[in-house]
């Protein structure tokens, strides 16, 4: 009952916040949904499956550019080229998995390989002129709902928490299911799982396809709320940390992990910002990289499985 | 009915050859054990059989089938599953999902799944620890899980990799028990041994391996008696005065295996 009580109480909050905060708190909203959405994606595989990508920025702008490539060039909504991009970022993903899992490249080795591919495609993303190179590509603004245009950012907010709340209902199916369990088996011990009769390569492809393919969607979001695309943004590693940071400081592995994580950093960055932005250049930055270095330091599980933990302490009769 | 064979099976590391031109039977409802010093290449036979290697030369055939280049996953598909010599747990994971994940292999839905997991923990006698972390488990409890793990997968053939190293005479005694039970129940067993008194208290045939070769086989009584089997364990000087008496001085021995 509680549980219930509290769940409406944070839908209906949700439903209503955008309408009486400013516009500033929307914009950090969108992004703290936004980035919780793709952390989501991202938890698929490396947290389930225990598949460290340090190149989801790659699956990402795959999503941004087709879609805008489609628009801009061929006059096809992007509502629908959003799920061309998905396409095509599983198929980016499943040549990496076939390549990677095919060969038994485990751990770190894997991580290079994902962070190696990023690194082509921002190369070749910055040569392309059909992508705008260096330049970087511009989505004209008309303000049509056709075209994933709105105006103010109220539309964007609800698009987001849409993202969001589907993103992480598919995770909570994955979690109840057949898929889930191999993927949680293949993280705590892949040889022990083929054994078992987990088909460890096909597993991980499935994993590494749906967690690309979840990942370009929110880049369509991006290049329509951002309206520019430049390959030094969105195919930076930097990009690609952004992506990964928020599930593992949040608790990698478990639903709410990515969402507490992306409101703990969004807050931790705002916070910083405003109170140390206006000294030396980049000591806001330096405090935002300080008080993170602190929270997996002392939380090295993640936020949530902590305070899941902490929970269960203090109430007696349920201690695990 | 012959259910596993293996005819001539080599393998080799560099310039080790682990295991040389191996061919044993195993006949359905059959208990074999496998027993040799360490570095015979025992684990490396299981290995070969189960999936995780694929052999140099030789054939591995399961009901008929060739196992060759199949994984493991194939493997236990087919209905053999093994065990590993040190536990591996999910450790993570609470002890009843451990052996959900085996009982997914034959049913795609997970009420299925738990309920064969729980009969499994009540076979084995974990069902008291079915909310416990893997990790948290102790090690003859780890044992007991990777049996039950292994057993969800509803096996025709189990293949046990020292599952007595490292418990206490009376720990070994229970685990005995819960084999024999198991066997009991038409699941045919490979087990390979250190611990002489289970060995000898389970196995109805005994093949013996030494440098990666089989240098005995047969009735638990017979292959004691072997003065090549003695020799293998012993050393050659105490071969001739050691031949004809029983394994008194390592039975019950707990190897490291």
């Amino acid at each position: 009952m509680l549980r219930l009580g509290l769940g409406t109480a944070a839908a209906v909050a949700l439903l209503v916040l955008p309408f009486w905060v400013p516009s500033a708190w929307q914009n950090l909203l969108i992004t703290t949904f936004y980035y919780a959405y793709l952390g989501q994606a991202w938890n698929i595989l490396g947290g389930y499956a225990g598949q460290l990508s340090l190149g989801h920025a790659a699956f990402f702008a795959i999503g941004a550019y087709t879609s805008a490539i489609l628009a801009t060039q061929y006059a096809i909504s992007p509502w629908l080229g959003m799920f061309a991009g998905a396409a095509l970022a599983a198929i980016l993903s499943l040549g990496i998995g076939y390549l990677g899992f095919r060969f038994g490249l485990r751990g770190f080795y894997f991580i290079l390989l994902t962070l190696a591919v990023a690194e082509i495609c921002r190369l070749i993303a910055l040569h392309l002129p059909l992508l705008g190179g260096y330049t970087g590509l511009f989505i004209n603004y008309t303000p049509n709902p056709w075209q994933f245009q709105f105006q103010g950012k109220i539309p964007y907010y609800f698009i987001a928490l849409g993202f969001l709340a589907a993103g992480s209902g598919i995770v909570w199916l994955i979690q109840r299911s057949k898929l889930g369990a191999y993927l949680v088996a293949i993280r705590e011990d892949e040889d022990a799982s083929e054994a078992l009769g987990v088909d460890t390569f096909r597993y991980k492809m499935i994993a590494y396809a749906l967690s690309a393919s979840l990942t370009a969607l929110g880049g369509t979001f991006y290049a329509y709320y951002q309206y520019y695309l430049q390959p030094n943004t969105v195919l930076h590693i930097n990009h690609s940390v952004d992506i990964m940071i928020r599930p593992i400081v949040g608790g990698a592995g478990t639903i709410l992990g990515p969402v507490l994580g992306s409101f703990l950093l969004e807050l931790l960055g705002e916070f910083s910002r405003t109170y140390f932005a206006g000294g030396m250049a980049g000591l806001s930055v330096v405090i935002y990289g300080v008080l993170l270095i602190i929270v997996v330091l002392f939380l090295p599980r993640g936020v949530y499985p902590t305070l899941a933990h902490l929970m269960r302490r203090r109430r007696p009769g349920r201690a695990a | 009915m012959i259910l596993l064979r293996v005819t001539g099976v080599s393998k080799a590391f560099g310039g080790l050859r682990a295991v040389r031109r191996v061919s044993f039977d195993l006949a359905e409802g059959e208990m074999l054990g496998l027993i040799g010093p360490n570095g015979a290449g025992k684990t490396t036979l299981f290995h070969l059989v189960s999936g995780f290697l694929r052999p140099d030369e030789g054939i591995v055939t399961y009901a008929g089938e060739s196992l060759v280049g199949l994984r493991p996953h194939d493997v236990c598909q087919r209905g053999m599953v093994r065990t590993f010599q040190i536990a591996r747990p999910f450790l993570r994971l609470t002890v009843l999902e451990n052996v959900v994940v085996g009982a997914l292999e034959r049913v795609a839905h997970r009420r299925e799944a738990v309920a064969i997991a729980e009969e499994m923990l009540e076979l084995t006698g974990l069902a008291d620890r079915a909310g416990s972390m893997g990790h948290s488990l102790t090690l003859p409890d780890r044992k007991r899980l990777e049996l039950a793990r292994a057993l969800a997968t509803r096996p025709r053939v189990l293949l046990l990799d020292e599952v007595m190293a490292g418990l206490n005479p009376t720990e070994t005694g229970r685990l005995i028990d819960l084999i024999r039970a198991i066997h009991g129940r038409g699941i045919t067993i490979l087990l390979i041994e250190h611990v002489m008194k289970a060995v000898m208290a389970l196995s109805q045939r005994i093949l013996v391996l030494n440098y990666g070769e089989v240098i005995a086989q047969g009735s638990p009584e017979e292959v004691v008696r072997d003065p090549k089997v003695i020799e293998a364990y012993l050393g050659e000087d105490s071969a001739g005065a050691e031949a004809g008496a029983d394994f008194g001085i390592i039975s019950g021995g707990q190897c490291c295996g």
